[in-house]
């Protein structure tokens, strides 16, 4: 805390310089705008100065890093002992051609795995699905059975790279493969390092990629983190990600709250299964966006961390501080990015990576120029690497820990953010939950609303977008475009074919209808799904075992 | 169309795509200009668009498609409009369409392709201009 008597000093000298030299320059050269705001519509001041964390207690608010709040970063030394990882989120077309991506990105200095699904896996459905009709292997790889999996990770040490996996709906079944191939590579079980992204309730009103119906959905995460806390020590069961939140139109703020409230839900009915908070909250981690206003990104990360730490504490009683750790990645905004003028997009990628270094991220994802076009290029996905290296290696951003504490704007939004995500909270709280909020379509008309606001401030121009609003040339030049050959889609078919003709299928029908069973038993279903991908029984027979028992989730249509 | 009538528009998602927030806004944008707007919803096959479309008389048709399944599920919705007699509908789209794709979507009688960055304004009165023609 300042002293008061400075303090005060700082106001009267403030308000003689608002009347004297601003006020001149004022009257001479008006500002460009009457009020400046940033996207979680926060009044932004012309300046700030002491006056504006007088009340900033150093010890309860910041502390240091490795300890509680936490907002100075999880780790004792932050990037000066260890890097965050660069995990570039790819996939696309078969497993084989996934798995040669992976491979060159590792060869290139990627530090972790992360694999992007097509939507018939995300979804689960088989490749031959009806509903997969031209969309095997375009947005993501296919996996639809264990022999996807086995050919997907072909020749990659799973004792030695950690996997993030942004699968949801079936989390479940892809984590059982998994599994299966480290058992088949000998690897153990206490070994394998990865997180399965896992969290249903953001998909009920962001990502909407859902299967069964949220009650369901929240035992299968619960399950998986039971799963987990028991047998994969080193895997992260769940994360809890407001990435999709901010995709669908949330501004930063609405990000921050909607995302601590999930991790809020799943907190308690893991407590409701039985579990010790100590015993599963160090393995949750986080997930979130960082957009294009680099300070308000910042303050959203600190802010996160302190709340997170403080919720566990005070909420959850939590003791040991690694449960009250917000462990975090990070992925820059897909959706700033421009279709017009594409290189450009490096620039504002550039700018979200390194808000998120500087917010202290565990891990990075960069996303590549082209993507308001098409999957990356593999030159695209060089450039976007490229990008992280920069930071970490020549900016000197990663050589002191969260340098931008203490800076009167900073610890003023990070105290805003703070705040108003605790207001959010406690509308949540009193509306009865997050499961509520989903059902009455509290989040998905807080999204919409801020989507639409967002589009309309860019129609008027109030909001520039350079080379889309303004700065526009006309003329594009043409980039390479990833285009996957419809091919993929015809040999995914036979081959998935083949396999069901050439397993044991009594041994399938016979796991399958154990699963059933387990499943009307409310039993924890991890094992019994480790079981059937051994038994190759597909993603989509298994999904659909399970819809049979759970129903199918209906969307809430909310404009 | 009928002086007065408000023009009726279906804002469909085909596909298992999920990416909604550009379907959503041009929706409430067009309804802002005084259309009727029916959304869908997601992952609508082709048969279930086309007869929504049919039920619910519409005008115009907005395809929001981001997944690159568009080669596919474009020509079977034109497909299906015909074998219904829907011809007469004006069918217009948006998303992620790579620009080389755009003359054989325009060929199978996709109107226009909005492509990211549209201004919402410029979707409302294209479809104002070439509604008012079908009188």
């Amino acid at each position: 805390m300042i002293d008061e008597k400075k303090i005060n000093e700082v106001t009267k000298e403030r308000e003689r310089w608002e009347e004297t030299t601003l006020q001149r320059w004022v009257a001479q050269r008006p500002e460009r705008k009457s009020e400046f705001r940033n996207h979680s519509d926060m009044l932004i001041k012309r300046l700030y100065t002491p006056e504006d964390i007088k009340d900033l207690d150093y010890m309860q608010d910041l502390g240091f890093p490795g300890e509680y709040p936490f907002t100075r970063g999880v780790h004792a030394t932050m990037y000066r002992g260890r890097l965050w990882t660069m995990r570039q989120f790819s996939g696309y077309g078969t497993a084989e051609q996934t798995n040669r991506r992976f491979k060159y990105l590792l060869k290139e200095g990627e530090t972790g795995l992360s694999i992007a699904f097509d939507y018939p896996t995300i979804t689960g459905y088989d490749s031959d699905h009806p509903f997969a009709k031209g969309e095997v292997g375009v947005c993501g790889v296919t996996v639809a059975s264990l022999k996807d999996m086995e050919t997907l990770l072909d020749g990659i040490p799973l004792d030695k790279v950690t996997t993030s996996m942004t699968i949801n709906g079936p989390a479940a079944m892809l984590l059982a493969m998994y599994v299966a191939v480290g058992d088949k590579q000998g690897v153990p079980r206490i070994k394998l390092g990865g997180t399965t992204q896992n969290d249903m309730l953001k998909e009920f009103f962001a990502q909407k990629l859902c299967i069964f119906p949220p009650k369901q959905s929240l035992k299968l995460v619960t399950d998986i983190i039971e799963y987990c806390t028991r047998n994969l020590p080193k895997w992260n069961p769940i994360s809890i990600s407001g990435y999709h939140i901010r995709e669908a139109g949330a501004n930063a703020l609405q990000e921050l709250a909607f995302t601590l409230y999930d991790g809020i839900t799943y907190v308690e009915s893991s407590l409701e299964r039985g579990l010790s908070v100590d015993e599963f909250a160090p393995r949750l981690s986080f997930f979130f966006a960082s957009h294009n206003n680099l300070f308000e990104e910042i303050a959203k990360f600190r802010a996160a961390r302190r709340l997170w730490a403080k919720i566990m504490k005070e909420r959850f009683h939590a003791k040991k501080p690694r449960s009250m750790w917000m462990r975090m990645h990070v992925q820059t905004s897909g959706c700033t990015l421009t279709a017009q003028q594409p290189l450009i997009n490096i620039i504002r990628t550039t700018i979200q990576a390194l808000a998120a270094v500087l917010g202290g991220t565990q891990s990075l994802h960069t996303n590549s120029f082209d993507e308001a076009l098409c999957l990356p290029t593999k030159e695209a996905v060089r450039v976007a690497l490229r990008t992280q290296q920069i930071i970490a290696y020549e900016s000197g951003a990663a050589d002191t820990m969260d340098p931008l504490a203490g800076s009167y704007y900073i610890e003023s939004l990070t105290n805003e953010m703070e705040e108003r995500a605790m207001d959010y909270i406690q509308k949540i709280d009193d509306m009865g939950g997050a499961i509520a909020a989903i059902e009455n379509g509290f989040f998905q008309r807080e999204i919409a609303d801020s989507a639409y606001r967002y589009q309309r401030e860019t129609d008027e121009k109030e909001r520039i977008i350079v080379g889309v609003n303004e700065y526009a040339t006309g003329e594009e030049v043409p980039i390479p475009i990833l285009r996957i050959d419809p091919k993929v889609e015809m040999e995914q078919v036979a081959r998935l074919q083949r396999l069901r003709r050439e397993r044991d299928n009594r041994k399938v029908e016979e796991v399958l209808g154990r699963l059933h069973y387990a499943a009307e038993k409310d039993e924890n279903l991890m094992p019994i799904i480790i079981e059937a991908v051994k038994s190759y029984a597909t993603l989509g027979e298994i999904c659909d075992v399970l819809r049979k028992v759970y129903g199918e989730h209906k969307e809430l249509i909310v404009i | 169309m009928q002086r007065g009538k408000k023009i009726r528009v279906l804002v469909a998602k085909p596909g298992l795509d999920s990416h909604d927030r550009g379907a959503k806004i041009i929706a409430r944008a067009l309804r802002d200009a005084g259309m009727e707007v029916i959304y869908t919803g997601l992952r609508q096959t082709p048969q279930q668009i086309v007869e929504t479309a049919l039920q619910e008389d519409v005008d115009v048709i907005g395809l929001s498609i981001l997944s690159g399944a568009h080669k596919t599920l474009f020509p079977r919705i034109i497909e299906l409009l015909k074998q219904k007699d829907l011809t007469d509908v004006l069918v217009v789209a948006g998303g992620i369409i790579p620009e080389e794709d755009i003359p054989e979507m325009k060929k199978l009688g996709i109107k226009e392709i909005f492509g990211p960055g549209t201004p919402t304004d410029e979707i409302v009165q294209f479809v104002l201009k070439n509604t008012s023609k079908r009188a």
